[in-house]
């Protein structure tokens, strides 16, 4: 094994100029892999943060519309408990429409009440805070940018709210959000529990349950593992992947391609591979024939281009993951959004730079299975003979 | 024959399925141990095959090989290989030195290829055939950079690395000149004497296998005629 691979080695530095062809080959294949890998899973997840990575993931409410959910907490404790290390930031909500009225107009929004501290996990609302400050008094609330503009509203303002049950209150505006959805921006009203309660008129009892996952795809596995810990009839659990199929659909069908290119990728860089070493075994018949007539075994012979092969593809890799990061990085860096902001931002997983390192190194060993097994076959006496 | 460190009985070597072309005919022919022997004979009469299929690099169509009293016959490939490797030392017209490799690790290559690395006593010992065959000042030169004398010397070396029975030579001096062809067949000479090794090199010099103690000559495929001292 050791002669097999010194000799491998010896047959790489001989030909330098061919081995940093072969290497440059598989490093071209690698680095595409990664790149295209590494600009694919930075766009999916960015895709994914921004369309549910600060809204619910999962939601359980009441089947009936007008119910609510008595017992927050200890809901939450089960709910929880279905899934301990996916769920996360798991929030009580109280959410019900209303009019506001002002001078002048009236528009419709949602009002949404809950605690400050719980519900920072998904909204992070102090990031999201544009301007003042989250209320905690009674009668508090925060308004979505857009709808503080519709309306004309400044802080320290006081804004009358309808309930659709004809209740009424004033409400004192001590701040605006942007969740960087328009839709959103326009209609939310937040405030916290307590106002929502007692406007609302939920008692002790919450509209919602929201919480998030660890791993967003996962949702609609841990959905299930809520909804049978909850054992509730009356609750319905909800998840993002079954009300975004067309984005989920989007999301596989690029895997899918991106998949292809590599696959196509890897392809060529073995057959690139398996040539070049094959024009090498005939470059080297005369020495592997004076090899085997010296008593060299088929199959250690083979294995010096077994070993040329695996140290071309270690190279390659090396070579590729260096380049395939310089090149997902300049992509990042220098292909940016009006605003400054990369296009599709710079992400490495490590894990997924290891997979390709490994396949490239496997394929270039795979490749040069071929040569081997031509050397293998060929007989010193051909060597000899022809000299 | 006792005594024989190669031996071919009743060997035969037909080439081609359609049009036969017999190379040797029913030979019997054995080498003694510690002789110095050489074959000539006519270019195409059949004496290169006979050196390759006494080194088992070639099988014959009919009859047996014996070295050093086995039947090579029924030996597998991998077992061929072995004896090849630790009983038989082989010098050809070309010296087929792997280029990428130092005199010294050429003429190691016999011992790895049986046992993988090179230890201290087998560098000593490399070294000391280098120097036995006058090559210590450029041990450490690549194949490439030596002479023709050298690179065929380097060849020689090599061949005795693994302290073979047998040396088969298939006109090792056929690419040199004069001068350096006489000191080749002085060194053969030596070490036959003072390794006890023997010697079948095939030549068509006469002057060169008149030197020997025994000529053998082929003529198509059989021997025509076996002198010994």
């Amino acid at each position: 094994m050791k002669l097999a691979f010194d000799i491998a080695l010896r047959f790489l530095k001989s030909s330098k100029a061919q081995t940093a062809l072969i290497v440059l080959g598989i490093a071209i294949g690698v680095s595409v892999q990664i790149f295209i890998g590494s600009l694919i899973t930075g766009l999916q997840k960015s895709l994914v943060d921004k369309t549910v990575g600060s809204a619910a993931q999962i939601t359980v409410s009441p089947k009936e519309d007008g119910d609510f959910i008595l017992a927050p907490q200890a809901k939450i404790k089960t709910i929880k408990a279905a899934s301990p290390d996916e769920i996360i930031h798991p929030v009580a909500v109280i959410q019900g429409p209303a009019i506001v009225k002002t001078a002048d107009q009236s528009t419709t929004i949602v009002m949404r009440g809950f605690d400050w501290d719980a519900a920072q996990g998904i909204y992070k609302l102090t990031d999201r805070l544009v301007k003042g400050k989250l209320g905690t008094n009674e009668n508090d609330v925060i308004l979505g940018k857009d709808l503080s503009e519709n309306l004309g509203v400044k802080i320290g303002d006081t804004i009358e709210m309808l309930t659709p049950s004809g209740k009424t209150g004033n409400f004192l505006v001590t701040g605006f959000f942007d969740l960087q959805v328009k839709s959103l921006n326009e209609s939310w009203i937040l405030t916290n529990a307590g106002t929502a309660q007692a406007f609302l008129e939920t008692g002790e009892g919450v509209s919602q349950i929201e919480m998030q996952v660890s791993d967003v795809f996962a949702a609609d596995e841990v959905a299930m593992l809520v909804e049978q810990r909850l054992k509730d009839n009356t609750l319905v659990v909800s998840n993002w992947k079954a009300e975004n199929e067309a984005l989920l659909s989007g999301l596989s069908g690029q895997t899918a391609s991106s998949l292809m290119i590599q696959v196509f990728v890897l392809i060529s860089v073995v057959l690139g591979i398996a040539s070049v070493l094959a024009i090498s075994v005939v470059q080297k018949s005369r020495q592997i024939g004076i090899l085997k007539a010296m008593g060299m075994h088929n199959l250690k012979a083979s294995l010096v281009f077994l070993s040329q092969g695996f140290l071309l593809g270690i190279l390659g890799a090396f070579v590729g993951i260096g380049l395939g990061i310089g090149l997902s990085w300049s992509f990042a860096t220098f292909v940016t959004n009006p605003d400054g902001s990369s296009l599709v931002p710079f992400y490495i997983d490590w894990h997924f730079i290891g997979i390709s390192a490994g396949i490239a190194i496997a394929a270039s060993t795979l490749a040069a299975l071929i040569p081997a097994i031509r050397v293998s076959k060929l007989d010193p006496m051909e060597v000899i003979k022809n000299g | 024959m006792d005594n024989c460190v190669v031996e071919v009985k009743g060997v035969s070597k037909v080439y081609g399925k359609t049009i036969k072309t017999v190379a040797l005919d029913k030979l019997d022919l054995g080498f003694k141990t510690g002789s110095f022997n050489a074959i000539i004979g006519e270019s195409g009469s059949g004496k290169s095959t006979l050196l390759n299929i006494m080194g088992t690099l070639d099988r014959p169509t009919k009859g047996d090989v014996i070295i050093n009293g086995v039947s090579t016959k029924n030996m597998s490939k991998g077992r061929l290989d072995d004896l090849r490797n630790e009983t038989l030392g082989f010098v050809f017209q070309f010296h087929y030195l792997l280029p990428e490799f130092t005199a010294l690790e050429n003429v190691l290559m016999p011992y790895r290829i049986a046992k993988g690395k090179a230890d201290k006593k087998s560098q000593e010992r490399a070294k000391e055939i280098l120097s036995l065959v006058g090559l210590e000042k450029v041990e450490n030169n690549l194949a490439t950079n030596m002479s023709g004398g050298q690179q065929q010397r380097t060849a020689i070396a090599r061949a005795l690395m693994n302290q073979p029975k047998i040396i088969l030579a298939d006109e090792p001096t056929g690419n040199l000149d004069s001068q350096t062809t006489d000191s080749i067949y002085q060194l053969f000479r030596r070490i036959n004497q003072e390794l006890g090794t023997t010697f079948v090199i095939i030549t068509h010099d006469r002057r060169v296998a008149e030197k020997a103690d025994r000529i053998i000559e082929i003529l198509d495929g059989r021997i025509s005629l076996d002198i010994v001292k």
